[in-house]
């Protein structure tokens, strides 16, 4: 009959209606303020830089190798390299960026700069409450405000970090080993240095001492 | 001769003046309901109830917009380039204004004309009903007639033409 | 103490007319109950339009508006103080008038749409004693002026030169005449057991008791389907889901009025709701008593909370079916008033001259119910027959 259905459905939204007062399960939306729903593995919103340590000047892992800078689609990104050099993780003495600026009203989060930097120091940040009263100044991210503790990359992305960190640690290896193998040579050519030239100073007694080995740094 | 009725009066002559004097044919409809309404006004001036509303109801709210339509479906909205006075208007008015001053003669000379006005009876809405189902009751069921006759007309007018062409395969 | 309270408005009238010189009267009266009228139903409106987003809200398993409260505290009135803001958005925003327009046309559209429905309110009983203008034709005077709306919807989808404009204005017209008339034919069937045009003799006609129960016309079996058929019309008239193809978003935009921004677009917005309150309140009027208790033992609640009463529990049947059906398409709709609606109004009509001629017992009751539901099964599956339901098979779109 005419309008069987209509008070099949009536009575669907009705169960709706009143379900939705006894039953929290039904609500399908979250009231975002207070309650917020995690975020995916995956989520990333805009890049920040990565730094080890306590202090984000020394710490930091950018070389302002301008690579990302250089590949940004949007050309969001700014560098000013350094003109002194100072240590990074591996002890080596490195550019660092002087200024290093992100324009995230122009940033569209493809990630490359993530896919290309070869030192694991730009990663995407998942903060996306960025709304400003000002434009132009607050959407302009400097690096003071880019830099976050590697701490905060863990916590964000647990897996990806720990795939820098060994990244990182096995460069560090890697530097070491290098390091302690070219000491461990040092010591053997000091050595035989030595021996020659005691073997020497035994042969030619008169002969002057050998000059200071330059030092490996 | 009250205020109200100078500025009814007023209204519904203006608006009628504007439907014969705008270019544009939706404009001259639009003021063609004010003047309905205008008109409206003044049968409520006089208490007819009943013929106040049924003029608000069929001219205001059903031939106004039957006049609109029949506007939109017939022409584009360009308004007209050629002046609406014709280089001849003198001659119309001239006669207008002797056909008129006939007519008022005849109307005021008529011997049909009652020497003194009348009271105007009172004509609820209950006594036009009877009055109309009772001993108008022949002509009210001719104009039904009438109606559903041109109804029916209008009807088949409007049907498709061709009965094979759409029963042709179509979903 | 409850009569008190019944008249209590009609008594603060008296009350404040008293203070005005006598000469002054007749002018003071009407003006007090127009600025009554222009108080109470905007505000109802208002809150109206928290209770349609918040239902609809939890019809669909939301939670609907719930954060504006009282402005400057934190005091949140589960979001009852929606309207405020949403009204100052409303009259702050910019006023557009597309360059194409014809200015003003489109400036007197908004204005000519609230004017009769504001006049619809004069003749409709609030409570006992509480009706504006209480006319011997009041209900030809509610459809004349309703028939007024018609020409405001064409003046703003003209007006605005958009193509969307005046599709939804065409469609608003050809849908309102069509549903007019099996509204006012089911009117017609009250006003022929009634006897008369006048509201107040329309209630004072269902203001009697049987066993404790009113005489309320939808009782009867004319009146239930005459109730059924004027609220089917009475949703088309006020463009209300599923009829809602005047405005229909996802097709035309918002109908005659996308062109309408500002104070104009709250106008149209006031406009269709006060329409549909005047509808209601008539609706109210012919089949549910107006304002009369439905038990006698409930008689003692004042007249007013009895009208307004009702109006909120027919608005919210109008929110639930908006909530649950979808929107018609425009062959379904003509099809509905003209092959459904028009000829069950006139058996409708034809049943309660047979309620009227007939001696007052039981048998009149097994004649008229069987005569309307029989008429309401074979309308039904007539109008149904045709359709050929099934997966739709697209000619162009594939």
């Amino acid at each position: 009959m005419l309008g069987e259905q209509i008070i099949k459905g009536m009575a669907v939204t009705a169960r709706n209606f009143f379900g939705s007062y006894f039953s929290k399960n039904r609500l399908t939306t979250v009231q975002y303020p207070e309650e917020r729903l995690p975020q995916k593995g995956n989520t990333r919103q805009f890049p920040f830089l990565v730094y080890d340590g306590d202090d984000a000047e020394k710490g930091l892992r950018c070389v302002a190798c301008q690579i990302c800078e250089k590949e940004c689609p949007p050309k969001c990104i700014y560098i000013v390299k350094s003109k002194d050099k100072k240590p990074d993780y591996k002890g080596q003495p490195q550019i660092y960026p002087l200024t290093f600026d992100i324009d995230i009203s122009v940033c569209m989060s493809c990630q490359i700069c993530v896919e290309v930097c070869p030192f694991e120091s730009i990663k995407m940040n998942t903060e996306f409450e960025l709304s400003t009263a000002d434009r132009f100044g607050d959407l302009l991210l400097t690096k003071e405000k880019l830099a976050k503790p590697n701490s905060y990359y863990q916590k964000i992305h647990p897996a990806d970090a720990a795939e820098s960190d060994a990244v990182i640690a096995a460069e560090k290896a890697k530097a070491e080993a290098k390091a302690k193998a070219a000491a461990e040579a040092k010591v053997k050519a000091d050595a035989e240095a030595k021996a020659k030239a005691a073997a020497a100073a035994a042969a030619a007694p008169i002969a002057p001492p050998p000059a200071n080995p330059p030092t490996t740094t | 001769m009250t205020l109200a009725l100078i500025i009814t009066a007023l209204v519904t002559v203006l608006a009628a003046a504007t439907v014969m004097s705008l270019r544009n044919l939706v404009h001259c409809a639009l003021a063609m309901a004010v003047a309905f309404s205008g008109v409206a006004a003044l049968y409520l001036q006089l208490n007819a109830e009943f013929v106040g509303f049924a003029e608000i109801l069929v001219y205001v709210g059903a031939i106004a917009i039957l006049i609109v339509f029949a506007i939109l479906l017939t022409r584009s909205g360009e308004t007209p380039e050629k002046s609406v006075l014709t280089s001849g208007w003198l001659a119309g008015v001239a006669v207008s204004a002797m056909v008129f001053t006939l007519l008022g003669w005849a109307v005021l000379t008529s011997s049909a004309l009652p020497k003194e006005i009348a009271i105007a009876p009172a004509a609820p809405v209950k006594n036009i009903g009877d009055a109309l189902m009772s001993k108008f009751v022949l002509p009210l069921e001719i104009v039904g007639l009438v109606l559903t006759a041109a109804m029916i007309g209008a009807v088949i007018i409007a049907l498709k033409e061709d009965k094979k062409d759409n029963s042709g395969g179509q979903p | 103490m409850f009569d008190q309270l019944d008249q209590i408005f009609v008594n603060a009238l008296h009350w404040l007319v008293g203070f005005v010189p006598e000469v002054l009267r007749p002018l003071v009266t009407p003006l007090i109950c127009i600025s009554f009228i222009l108080m109470v139903f905007p505000a109802f409106f208002s809150i109206i339009t928290i209770f349609e987003r918040k239902g609809i809200g939890r019809i669909q398993n939301r939670y609907g508006p719930n954060r504006v409260g009282i402005p400057f505290t934190k005091i949140r009135l589960a979001g009852f103080g929606q309207f405020l803001p949403d009204g100052l958005k409303m009259l702050t925003k910019e006023d557009i008038v597309p360059r194409a327009a014809d200015k003003l046309v489109h400036f007197l559209a908004p204005v000519v749409m609230l004017i009769p429905v504001l006049l619809s309110y004069s003749v409709l009983p609030f409570g006992k004693n509480m009706t504006l203008a209480d006319y011997d034709a009041g209900l030809l005077f509610f459809f004349a002026v309703g028939g007024a709306v018609e020409i405001a919807v064409f003046m703003a989808g003209w007006s605005s030169r958009n193509k969307y404009s005046l599709l939804g204005a065409m469609r608003a017209i050809a849908q309102m005449v069509s549903y007019e008339i099996p509204l006012i034919l089911s009117a017609v069937s009250v006003v022929m057991i009634v006897g008369s045009l006048k509201l107040t003799d329309i209630i004072a006609h269902q203001n009697h008791y049987t066993f404790g129960i009113a005489h309320w016309h939808v009782f009867t079996p004319w009146g239930f389907i005459g109730f059924v058929l004027f609220f089917i019309a009475s949703l088309a008239e006020s463009n209300r889901t599923p009829f809602d193809l005047p405005e229909a978003e996802s097709e035309i935009i918002a109908g005659y009025f996308t062109e309408y921004s500002g104070f104009k677009f709250a106008l149209f917005f006031l406009g269709e709701y006060l329409g549909m309150f005047a509808i209601i309140g008539l609706g109210i009027t012919l089949f549910l008593g107006g304002w009369t208790a439905p038990f006698s033992f409930l008689a003692w609640i004042p007249s007013w909370i009895w009208f307004f009463g009702k109006l909120t529990a027919i608005i919210f049947v109008f929110i639930w079916i908006r909530a649950t059906l979808p929107r018609l398409r425009m062959d379904q709709l003509m099809n509905f008033a003209w092959k459904f609606m028009l000829p069950l109004a006139l058996i409708n009509i034809l049943v309660a001259g047979i309620w009227h001629y007939m001696a007052a017992d039981w048998q009149r009751w097994l004649v008229c119910g069987a005569l309307i539901a029989g008429a309401y099964v074979l309308l039904g599956r007539g109008l149904m027959q045709n359709q050929k339901l099934g997966k739709r098979i697209y000619r162009y779109a594939e």
